[in-house]
């Protein structure tokens, strides 16, 4: 095995959602006072209420203006909160280092001109010839800079150049799973020596109907009021999920290599798995059975608080909350949280994000506060300093993670 | 996963080395690695008119389409599942690693980004309610009504992904991923690096695209990449030359079996070639253009050759990125220069995008199979076109006719939009 060396830890977070900036915005608005999600987009994107991205000064993590105007939506998200992790980490700035610095983003594609499409199809509709009409439209109308802020690498592209990482960089796609997989290949390469430096994360913007349109195919979309997720499966067969807008980048380091630039981390990022199977009722909670066997070595004899990836789609929802109440049972598991209660769903960005909430409430030994009227959620009654973070995604793939205090 | 703990074979890092023990290909020219190599090697193209759909107000009406597997016209992610398939079902039969459909290692797989198609837009649009909004309203309204999970899924990102992990029992959760058009060479690296921490023995890596539909066409234009020398398709791929005027977009898929060197030893498999070096920089500079200077290819390259422990000298081909945009080409040739010095005059260069296009998302996977067949049969690949060199490269191009070649050492570069800069060092198989 490796030695504590090349321990995975976690030393900067950047973390923007409809929540607020910051770790701090994060911390009082989940673990402090009255607990509620921010006011949710009822309107634009109706029936589906959607958790807009609080505003930001985009200019403070991206100076230069002619950077803004090559991205979209999520690529701006996700370049401002890869600033903030590195802010948080000490590198901004740090050439040297940022020069060896190794990126994994978890993408999907970027946003459309949902104008243009929508003139092109009302056209097509009365076009003599609609495939040449097609053809001119786009040729005529598509904005040539558009296709780059489509791109489903150029998240990493931007952060580059606005940044300056420019060690290797690696883009990972599949919804839920490329989060999952883009923490766990960070963490086995520092464990294994390959990297001693990584960022890694993900931005989803929300407030795009493109998006909900292609969630809308697989009727994965809650319409109605704000609900928490436990409360959303239990309402009917289908729940669904209620996205949000989320930033989340992590900066993981080995230990030796942080300690050598004389930084504290927020926690260790210790056992990362990423699983699949093909969702059969039993599948998801069987894959997510065995990972907690592997992580058990790793737990204390005290229960294991859980943040769960829930995502408020009944099947699986349901099905992970089955297996919390077993494993709670069985004294493996204490509280639980569900972070997509207040911040929504962010696809790619679940994963990261969901390190970054565990990795936050260690170093502030301390816990979330339950928001969850169907009292699935229990009250802590001590700080944890072990966090299982779980994350289910929508269609497949099924990741868990042990985020635990440094000694 | 078991990894082998008792395997003694170490690079110069001590680290396991990674062998190739099967590989698949599939592109305009055919399908399986024997046919893309008679053609290839007897330097016919594979670029056409586009038949897939019309071409009317398009400044490029040319391609490298794979048109030779449906009868029909398919959505993108159908034709790119169907190209990865066939290259894997032919690597892993090769490799004779595992059973159908139990392929005893992970899968790396590099695949283009997913976008509903203009014909599924249209079908959800057609018929929705005026009044229920704007065009995305109705399209979601569509959606909501038709509930249908081929519909839904294929519009996901980690669809052909999972399907292939499906249809192969590869193990654990797949990685899709996307580097632009250095993906197929990130899904080796991945697979590479898997290997040498021991976390698998094999691996499963692969790039595919079947993504040739009108908009990224038009995208590509808009961009100015593309060649719109239309007239003779077969000519207008012309890397190096001094007439190049960008690449042709293409189709294809490249799929190689990776292993631990000393694990398919044990198990009597042929070694093909072993993968020695890797390496990756990204590029700070502009979303489409490299750093005038070339520093990031050149540090790619450089560290390409430190992570194999390889000479200058003892790299004998290189297949090259070669496009057949103005800029690319000439970028790789000074990188080249500056990597290499004097001794670049003495390496034969090629461009297999001269006969295949640029397949774009597939193109590393399938110029490492390409590479590798190389090394196998001592014969260089032409860059096909090549009437016109560019006088400004100091590069000894296999021009027009295959050369034969004693070759033990390959550097394969790919390069992509976003700063994407990867290279793989592949070798004969040592002793």
């Amino acid at each position: 095995m490796t030695n504590a060396s090349q321990d995975v830890w976690i030393t900067g977070i950047g973390l923007v959602s409809s929540l607020g900036e910051g770790t701090e915005a994060h911390w009082q608005a989940m673990a402090t006072g009255d607990v509620h999600p921010a006011k949710a987009e009822m309107e634009r994107f109706k029936p589906f209420p959607v958790l807009p991205m609080v505003p930001l000064e985009l200019d403070r993590q991206i100076p230069r203006r002619a950077d803004q105007r090559q991205m979209e939506t999520w690529q701006r998200l996700g370049t401002y909160a890869a600033g903030l992790a590195l802010e948080d980490a000490g590198l901004a700035g740090d050439l040297d280092r940022l020069a060896h610095m190794d990126m994994i983003v978890a993408a999907g594609g970027g946003e459309r001109d949902l104008e243009v499409d929508g003139q092109i199809l009302a056209g097509l509709e009365s076009a003599p010839a609609p495939e040449a009409f097609l053809n001119e439209h786009l040729a005529n109308d598509l904005r040539p800079t558009l296709f780059l802020a489509q791109l489903s690498n150029l998240l990493a592209g931007n952060i580059s150049i606005v940044h300056k990482v420019t060690g290797s960089s690696r883009t990972f796609m599949g919804e839920e799973l490329a989060g999952i997989s883009a923490v766990e290949v960070a963490a086995r390469r520092i464990r294994a020596g390959q990297g001693n430096l990584f960022i890694v994360g993900a931005a989803y913007n929300a407030e795009r109907k493109d998006m909900l349109l292609s969630l809308a195919l697989g009727h994965t979309l809650w319409k109605g009021e704000l609900e928490p997720v436990w409360a959303r499966a239990a309402a009917s067969p289908e729940g669904g999920m209620i996205t949000g807008s989320v930033g989340a980048f992590l900066v993981l380091e080995s230990r030796a290599h942080a300690e050598a630039r004389g930084r504290t981390a927020y926690a260790k990022l210790g056992p990362v798995l990423s699983g699949r199977s093909r969702r059969k009722p039993g599948d998801a909670a069987a894959v997510a059975r065995g990972q907690i066997e592997a992580i058990r070595p790793s737990i204390g004899k005290a229960p294991v608080a859980v943040l769960s990836g829930a995502n408020g789609m009944t099947a699986a929802t349901l099905e992970e909350r089955a297996l919390l109440e077993q494993l709670g049972a069985e004294g493996i598991i204490g509280p639980v949280r569900a972070s997509q209660s207040l911040i929504g769903s962010s696809i790619e960005a679940v994963f990261p994000a969901q390190i970054a909430l565990a990795g936050l409430a260690i170093a502030k030994k301390g816990f979330y506060l339950p928001f969850d009227p169907t009292g699935f959620e229990q009250a802590a009654t001590e700080a944890p300093s072990q966090i299982l973070a779980t994350s289910w995604g929508f269609w497949r793939g099924e990741g868990m993670a042990l985020v635990e205090a440094i000694d | 996963m078991s990894a082998t703990a008792t395997g003694k074979t170490r690079d110069h890092l001590g680290r396991p080395v990674v062998a190739v023990t099967g590989m698949g290909v599939v592109t305009s020219l055919g399908q399986g690695v024997q046919d893309n190599w008679s053609a290839l090697t007897s330097g016919r193209s594979g670029i056409h008119r586009i038949t897939r759909f019309p071409t009317d107000h398009l400044r490029t009406t040319i391609a490298g389409t794979v048109d030779f597997l449906f009868d029909e016209p398919v959505r993108s992610p159908v034709l790119t599942e169907r190209l990865a398939h066939l290259a894997a079902e032919e690597a892993i039969a090769q490799s004779k690693l595992g059973t159908p459909g139990d392929f005893p290692g992970m899968l790396f797989m590099a695949v283009p980004p997913v976008e509903l198609e203009w014909p599924a837009k249209r079908a959800l649009y057609a018929g929705t309610n005026p009044d229920s909004g704007d065009a995305y309203d109705r399209m979601i309204d569509g959606a909501w009504a038709l509930n249908d999970t081929d519909t839904y899924e294929f519009a996901l990102y980690g669809c052909v992904a999972e399907r292939t992990a499906d249809q192969f029992g590869t193990r654990g959760a797949p990685i899709s991923l996307s580097t632009a058009c250095a993906s197929g060479a990130s899904a080796i690296q991945l697979g590479v690096e898997a290997i040498r921490r021991g976390d698998t023995d094999a691996a499963l890596c692969i790039g595919t695209d079947g993504s040739v539909q009108v908009e990224a066409v038009v995208r590509f234009s808009l961009l100015s990449a593309l060649s719109t020398s239309n007239e003779d398709p077969t000519a207008a791929s012309r890397p190096f030359s001094k007439s190049r005027d960008g690449f042709v977009i293409a189709e294809g898929a490249g799929a190689l079996v990776l292993e631990d060197y000393d694990a398919a030893k044990a198990r009597g498999a042929e070694i093909l070639a072993v993968i020695r070096g890797v390496a990756e920089q990204a590029d700070d500079f502009h979303r489409t253009r490299s750093k005038p200077d070339g520093s990031p290819v050149i540090g790619a390259i450089r560290q390409a050759l430190a992570d194999g422990g390889v000479a200058i000298e003892e790299v004998d081909h290189i297949n090259a990125h070669g496009t057949g945009t103005p800029e690319n080409d000439k970028m790789e040739a000074m990188s080249l220069e500056a990597v290499f010095g004097e001794h670049i005059r003495n390496i034969p260069i090629s461009s297999n995008k001269s006969m295949i296009g640029h397949t774009l998302t597939a193109a590393g996977a399938v110029e490492a199979v390409i590479s590798i067949k190389t090394i196998r049969d001592g014969v260089i690949p032409p860059t096909i076109n090549y009437e016109n060199p560019d006088p400004s490269f100091p590069l000894d191009i296999v021009g027009n006719v295959a050369r034969r070649a004693p070759v033990s050492m390959v550097l394969s570069n790919s390069f992509g939009f976003g700063g994407q800069n990867a290279c793989l060092l592949i070798a004969a198989e040592p002793g």
